[in-house]
């Protein structure tokens, strides 16, 4: 038989203004197994507490109820509380009588007869409570970053400092990401590579973080403190603890291929490092170019490699590690504009390049040395337009999203091409400009000064006439059309999701809002964890930034690592759906419906009418599940409940409301 | 009108489950604003609106309440990403099957209300406890008591829908 406890709280007048808690005590002494009933002024003081404690141990208590505020409030500090005493902090229910009853109702009466309504639901409840535990989780202290931009840098970097180990995957055969393509960074004009590069090496050389190039996470599962991730390491035919990086083989190998890292301007060999300061800084083979791994002819570069390092037989492997965390930090791609935008040609024209084309002509080791040149004849432009929020802030071809950091980028172009090319003139097209951020605003209108010419209105067509690139706009300041002669046109196009994010975000639950990019659990609260627990998210994987954001971001999720490796363990939510495998039919319902993946279904073998039987039942598993109880109500043979909430405690609450 | 004034005087009993993360902090900050709505309204804190059995709406009827109202948070916003999803998927499909069975439209209600919409609890339960207090207490149908009677014997579980949320269409 339980022995119940009610206490009612005054809370100064805040209950007792309109409720007579003396009447309520009275009327709660009344309810089944309810063995002790007082009032007090304050019932969350200190003194409150402790009267709690002592009419714990005078009455034997073993659960309680507490009229007082919303438990929102205070039913930590009373389950806080109840630790110190035999009595279990899940054997507590608070009956919320000042928010929803003597602060809203001004009667009396009514107030309180709603109040005795509302304890009697609470004690009803409470004495359907169970006692609840939660449960350690281990974490295994080894964090697992996806990308190796620079979010995935900096996290790595941050993680490692922090003393725990990282392993960083790129998909390219070098770290460095976007940022290192590009040749200066606004609003500082820091050349970027010198900035960058750094970073590179320190990763590169740290002795807590492992690189894996030319890597993909094949498959991730598991939970919080235990991610079990499969990572296929693509061959690279070059054995990298042999190779020097002498780069001998680069100047040898007769193929030759667009470079990816030059967006397509330049050119690089079958095996190569795609820039100078790759790390790691040695070479990879393109199989889809060699000539060896082609055709079976050639193999100049083993040939040439002093120490063997060259080996044509190798191939993908894969490995399977566990992980306490992951970093998501897989960045983004530009739109494909040639596919949305046929009035800009559509590729047609090789003088309409994107803006990171344009990074790699202003660079002095892209593919012209830093010279600006027309990509089709070498000519220098004596005439630039460039055309802004091509893919953004366009719902009708592109995406409706502000990119944020082309404005800023776009200003950047013009200064450096004004401050290039002499006589040069520059025309800009924009919808708006948005130059919010440290010294943003100044750099704009330094570009202004400089002698870029602004015209708010988009570009409608670029054709090309004698030689000129014709680009038909309108300039809605002056409400006139306007035609720009272009020797050449940059597009400032749109940063759209990665294509990884749709596949990563699945495997691990973590959802994509409407446009692809990776949800935050909370926007303004969470904006660097997801809704899975140990998963966090660096840089524009979560949405479009410029650089200072992205690794102040990637800084902020490793915090959050090394806030969870700090703990030995994790404590579980005690109040978590449980399964009866007696009544379960291994329908799977509950496993479909749960949105943690925290339910699967596992072979038990167990004896049932004197046969051993062997059948599939729900499990769930307390560190992935969350309570809410979708599978509860899923559950056909009613084998799920939920701990805390359960069907016993909720009918039980109906109950009591009806009896009046 | 004449219905709502020879009723004026009944005190229905109305139950509403509340999600913990939208609604039911959505009548606390009522409470903090000292708003005033019926004292009619009983609120029954549930973890989200995904939990909301079916068979409690049924029992709540058959026990004696006169009308039940089901809140949780906006489509989109839910704490548990899709609870409200199912809740609203399943109660819709519950709600029509009530009706069929002859319970009026009114007395049961499925609402989305968000933590920082005060003024909309107070506005959907003083709109919900009037058209219930204007019906009259709740008379149960035969054919209601019939299904009542099976329900409570579990078959209403088989109206759960177990799709994955992205099916559900999405509006308010």
């Amino acid at each position: 038989m339980s022995r119940i406890g009610v206490f009612v709280c005054h809370c100064g007048s805040n209950i007792a203004g309109t409720i007579d808690v003396e009447q309520l005590a009275q009327a709660a002494r009344e309810f089944p197994h309810v063995v002790h009933t007082d009032d007090y002024k304050y019932i969350c003081s200190d003194t409150g507490q402790q009267s709690i404690k002592d009419a714990i141990a005078e009455h034997k208590l073993d659960r309680i109820v507490i009229a007082s505020c919303s438990p929102r409030m205070h039913e930590l500090t009373f389950r806080k509380m109840l630790e110190s005493t035999d009595v279990n902090p899940y054997m507590l229910e608070v009956a919320n009588i000042r928010e929803q009853c003597s602060w809203v109702h001004k009667d009396k009466d009514v107030g309180t007869k709603k109040a005795i309504d509302l304890v009697k639901m609470a004690a009803a409840k409470v004495d359907h409570d169970a006692p609840l535990f939660t449960t350690a989780i281990p974490i295994n202290k080894r964090a697992l970053v996806i990308g190796g931009g620079i979010a995935g840098m900096q996290a790595a970097l941050d993680i490692a400092d922090a003393g725990y180990p990282v392993t960083l995957v790129e998909k390219e055969p070098s770290l460095g990401g976007k940022m290192v393509m590009l040749d200066k960074t606004f609003p500082t004009l820091d050349c970027s590579a010198c900035i960058c590069t750094p970073k590179m090496a320190d990763v590169g050389s740290h002795p807590l973080i492992t690189i894996k190039t030319l890597s993909e996470v094949e498959q991730i599962t598991g939970y919080v403190g235990n991610f079990e991730v499969t990572i296929r390491e693509k061959a690279k035919y070059v054995d990298y603890d042999s190779c020097t990086g002498c780069g001998l083989c680069e100047t040898k190998c007769p193929s030759k291929v667009t470079s990816e890292f030059n967006q397509g301007l330049g050119l690089r060999k079958a095996i190569y490092t795609p820039f100078a300061q790759a790390v790691p800084n040695k070479p990879t083979i393109d199989a889809a170019h060699c000539r060896k791994l082609l055709e079976g002819k050639c193999g100049v570069c083993e040939k040439v490699c002093a120490v063997n390092a060259i080996r044509f037989d190798d191939v993908d492997t894969t490995s399977t590690e566990t992980y306490g965390a992951i970093i998501l930090a897989f960045g983004y791609q530009l739109i494909n504009w040639q596919e949305l935008y046929g009035e800009y040609g559509g590729g047609l024209y090789q003088d309409v390049i994107h803006g990171l084309q344009f990074e790699r002509l202003l660079n002095a080791s892209g593919p012209t040395e830093g010279h600006i040149q027309r990509p089709s004849d070498g000519a220098e432009p004596k005439t630039l337009a460039i055309i802004k929020c091509v893919g953004s802030r366009d719902p009708h071809k592109g995406r409706s999203y502000c990119s944020r950091a082309c404005c800023m980028y776009a200003a950047k172009h013009a200064h450096q091409y004004l401050d290039k090319v002499d006589g040069a003139k520059c025309f800009i097209f924009y919808m708006d400009v948005r130059c919010a951020g440290k010294g943003y605003d100044e750099f704009y209108m330094n570009t202004q000064h400089d002698g870029a010419t602004y015209l708010r209105g988009r570009v409608s067509k670029i054709y090309e006439e004698n030689g000129k690139l014709v680009c038909l706009g309108e300039d809605t300041l002056s409400g006139s059309q306007v035609r720009v002669d272009a020797d050449m046109v940059v597009l400032e196009t749109a940063m759209v999701p990665a294509d990884d994010a749709n596949r990563i975000g699945s495997m691990l639950g973590v959802t994509r809002d409407k446009d692809l990019w990776l949800s935050e659990a909370h926007p303004k609260l969470r904006p660097v964890e997801t809704n899975s627990g140990g998963i966090y998210l660096a840089g524009t994987c979560q949405g479009p930034k410029d650089i200072p954001d992205t690794v102040a971001q990637a800084s902020a999720a490793a915090m959050k690592v090394a806030i969870l490796f700090n703990k030995d363990e994790l404590e579980s939510n005690a109040m978590i759906a449980q399964s009866n495998s007696s009544l379960c039919n291994s329908c799977g319902a509950c496993e479909a419906i749960c949105p943690y993946q925290a339910i699967t279904l596992e072979e038990i073998t167990r004896r049932e009418n004197s046969v051993m039987v062997t059948r599939k039942v729900s499990k769930v598993n307390p560190s992935l599940c969350q309570g809410c109880g979708a599978c509860t109500v899923a559950c056909r043979p009613g084998a799920m409940d939920l701990k805390g909430f359960s069907d016993e405690q909720i009918m039980r609450e109906v109950d009591a409301l009806c009896q009046w | 009108m004449s219905v709502v004034e020879s009723n004026s005087d009944f005190q229905p009993t109305v139950l509403a489950f509340c999600c913990h993360w939208c609604t039911y902090s959505g009548a606390d900050l009522a409470g903090l604003n000292r708003m005033n709505y019926p004292a009619n309204i009983r609120l029954l804190r549930v973890p989200c609106s995904g939990r909301v059995n079916p068979q409690y709406v049924l029992t709540a009827f058959n026990k004696g309440c006169d009308g039940v109202l089901v809140c949780g948070c906006h489509p989109g916003d839910c704490h548990y990403v899709s609870g409200n999803y199912f809740a609203k998927r399943r109660m819709m499909a519950f709600k029509r099957l009530l009706e069929y069975t002859g319970l009026e439209p009114e007395r049961f209600q499925i609402r989305w209300i968000s933590g920082s919409e005060a003024g909309k609890f107070r506005d959907v339960v003083t709109q919900v406890c009037e058209e219930i207090r204007a019906l009259g207490p709740l008379k149960h149908s035969a054919s209601f008591e019939a299904f009542a009677e099976q329900g409570a014997l579990g078959t209403v579980n088989a109206l759960t829908p177990a799709n994955k949320a992205e099916e559900v269409v999405e509006n308010d």
